[in-house]
């Protein structure tokens, strides 16, 4: 049972990371379908970094930068030009899979050989480590995770209780009015998509130098929709959407505890289950209603 | 019209210019691997006919998109809906030895059309009677489609004699007959040829290709003027999942007569690059079909002679794509045309409707 929370908490905590970043993206009213190309670069890019490097830092900054790239060339496209969102961010998936791809085969061959680098350590947290069960699930974690799940109460406060927060719902609610408050929706937008991409890096980062310890092609395997699919599920609030991504996590650690009880399902059973628990999830919980009004529409200045 | 032509032909070039960039940092020299594209995709008659065969499959998916995007339904999963219709054949396949030939073909792409609508129409009706967004719920349901094809072909369909998993033979019955020998290139292209005419003739000269597009242009207007959009969603996703299932179910009657695991190297996800080149213009979708199969196609043999891997493909296709918005942007904005089409719909989708927009759909009526 213990490894299935561990597990659970491994799985949910990039998810969490790029949920909590496309919160802010959605809030700021653009939709980011791009999301797993970014995941996607951040992990390659935080791999291929430590791999030369030899600096697990150098690979976590390797990652962020990646990801805001890609994520500062959708805001030129979505934010300055105004094309369409999910289009566009269909394109930077596709992009990503396919450099990622070529500078991988690039940078490592295709002679079948795993390179691996030295995964991020976890940090026991003192006595709370050593309680029975909930210690080694809850305080001993590496970094990445215990900062995704502080970000939770952070991304929370500043989007309900601040003032850039407000501003940046006013631009996913009523571009035009924020914009005639003095407000720069632009620039709000550009900001929400380059945090975003940073949090979605650390999320390509940690799948690649703390979940697994090398990286394979297509290594995001959908997470970054999956995070898409985690905001709607939490109702685009921080806490709910910290909630989801343990439930998405959960789903995904299934397959682990399931294949090891040997229950003579086909083990592809579990690996579809958290793809179909999100079309489920959806079609019960159902409804946008609590979406940002703005939500995937272009905003053109006047 | 003209002007998109050109914009077109100008995002293929800085594309070709992007990957040329790339090539040199990649230490490959961008002519001998043009030479061995264009001796890969076009040299040959065997290479021109497999060109055209592999653009069979990304006709389908792209005439799949264009039906969808058209009523801004934002299908992402015309790989899934392709998967579900070779399987559906797939699976038929092997019990039709004692049906005649043509039925038994006729059959199987009965059968992909099936599947295919079922899985997009699945999508369809969850945006339209659960509020489910659909490029979530396609691009969920192309992960389920892909293991399902895992499980079918590891248990239930698997052929033990082979070493790698891949499902029972179709019957004879069911192969296809029609080839243009001594080349692969088969019936399944004429199909698709007629498909884009039929998608066509059903976008701009019917009254409900003419009610999907003012949906794709604004949905709030066509449910005040009486249109049901609901059921006009649900039809649209069948239809356009029916048409990349059709894609599937060709695919297994005339090539591969089986199912494998990496059945789809990601044709659904190629295709939205097919029809945005195209406009979305279902007959300008042959020609740009036949563009990404010849890509497809040269890219196998640069990797054969040059050794670049075939993944770049996707660069390219990405890189098309985003080049031809910003084009199309840069473009519109030049013009100081207002937004238009499908595209640029996302602007006005939850506005108040303006009597203009009911007015106008009338006059389009």
């Amino acid at each position: 049972m213990q490894a299935f929370f561990t597990s659970t908490i491994a799985m949910a905590t990039p998810i969490l990371l790029a949920a909590l970043g496309e919160l802010l993206v959605e809030q700021s009213g653009v939709l980011n379908i791009g999301i797993e190309g970014a995941m996607l670069n951040g992990a390659f890019f935080a791999f291929a970094a430590t791999y030369f490097s030899g600096s697990r830092t150098l690979g976590l900054v390797a990652a962020i930068g990646a990801a805001a790239t890609m994520n500062a060339l959708l805001a030129a496209l979505v934010v300055n030009l105004a094309v369409n969102q999910v289009v566009a961010g269909t394109a930077l998936d596709i992009l990503a899979a396919g450099l990622t791809g070529v500078l991988y085969r690039w940078s490592f061959g295709i002679t079948g050989k795993t390179f691996t680098v030295n995964p991020i350590q976890p940090i026991g947290l003192g006595p709370l480590a050593r309680v029975p069960v909930l210690g080694p699930v809850l305080f001993n974690q590496n970094a990445i995770v215990y900062g995704a799940f502080m970000l939770v109460p952070l991304t929370g406060f500043l989007l309900r209780r601040t003032r850039y927060g407000l501003s940046i719902r006013a631009a996913g609610e009523r571009p035009e009015a924020a914009e005639a408050l003095g407000l720069n929706v632009y620039r709000l937008r550009w900001e929400a998509l380059l945090l975003a991409g940073g949090l979605t890096g650390l999320a390509g980062a940690y799948l690649t130098l703390a979940y697994t310890n090398t990286f394979v092609e297509g290594i995001s395997a959908g997470r970054g929709f999956v995070a898409l699919s985690v905001v709607i599920v939490g109702r685009w609030n921080a806490y709910g959407i910290a909630a989801a991504s343990l439930l998405f996590g959960a789903a995904m650690a299934l397959q682990f505890v399931l294949q090891a009880a040997n229950s003579g399902l086909p083990y592809q059973l579990f690996l579809a289950l958290p793809y179909a628990l999100t079309v489920i999830v959806l079609a019960t919980f159902g409804g946008q209603a609590k979406a940002p009004s703005a939500l995937g529409q272009t905003y053109v200045r006047a | 019209m003209k002007g998109s032509l050109a914009r077109t032909l100008l995002a293929l070039a800085l594309a070709a210019v992007l990957i040329c960039i790339m090539l040199v940092a990649l230490g490959a020299s961008p002519i001998n691997v043009a030479l061995a594209f264009w001796e890969g995709a076009f040299g040959t008659w065997l290479a021109l006919t497999d060109t055209l065969t592999k653009s069979t499959p990304l006709l389908f998916c792209g005439l799949a998109i264009a039906v969808a995007f058209e009523g801004a339904l934002w299908n992402i999963g015309a790989d899934g809906q392709l998967l579900a219709g070779a399987m559906s054949a797939g699976a038929l396949g092997p019990m039709l030895s004692a049906w005649p030939h043509p039925l038994a073909v006729l059959a199987m792409l009965l059968a992909g059309a099936g599947g295919g609508a079922l899985w997009g129409g699945t999508a369809g009706w969850l945006r339209a009677r659960r509020q489910v967004n659909e490029v979530i719920s396609t691009i969920m349901l192309n992960f389920v489609a892909a293991q399902i094809l895992s499980w079918l072909v590891h248990g239930p369909l698997i052929e033990r004699s082979h070493a790698y998993p891949i499902s029972l033979p179709i019957a004879p019955a069911a192969e296809l007959r029609l080839y243009f020998r001594p080349s692969r290139l088969n019936f399944g292209m004429l199909l698709a040829i007629s498909c884009a005419a039929a998608c066509y003739a059903l976008l701009y000269h019917t009254e409900k290709g003419l009610e999907l597009r003012a949906m794709g242009r604004n949905r709030r207007a066509c449910e005040f003027s009486g249109i049901n959009t609901a059921e006009l969603t649900v039809c649209a996703m069948a239809l356009s999942g029916a048409l990349a299932g059709l894609g599937g179910a060709t695919q297994v009657t005339a090539i591969t007569h089986r199912l494998y695991e990496s059945f789809s190297p990601g044709w659904g996800y190629e295709a939205i690059a097919v029809a945005l080149i195209a406009r979305l213009n279902a007959l300008a979708m042959v020609p740009s079909a036949i563009v990404f199969g010849a890509l497809d196609n040269g890219a196998q043999a640069m990797q054969r002679t040059q050794g670049i891997s075939p993944v770049l493909v996707q660069v390219i296709e990405g890189a098309v794509i985003m080049v031809l918005l910003a084009l199309d942007a840069t473009g519109r904005q030049g013009l100081g045309r207002t937004l238009k089409g499908p595209m640029s719909q996302a602007k006005k989708a939850t506005d108040d409707v303006s009597v203009e927009s009911v007015s106008q759909l009338e006059a389009w009526r």
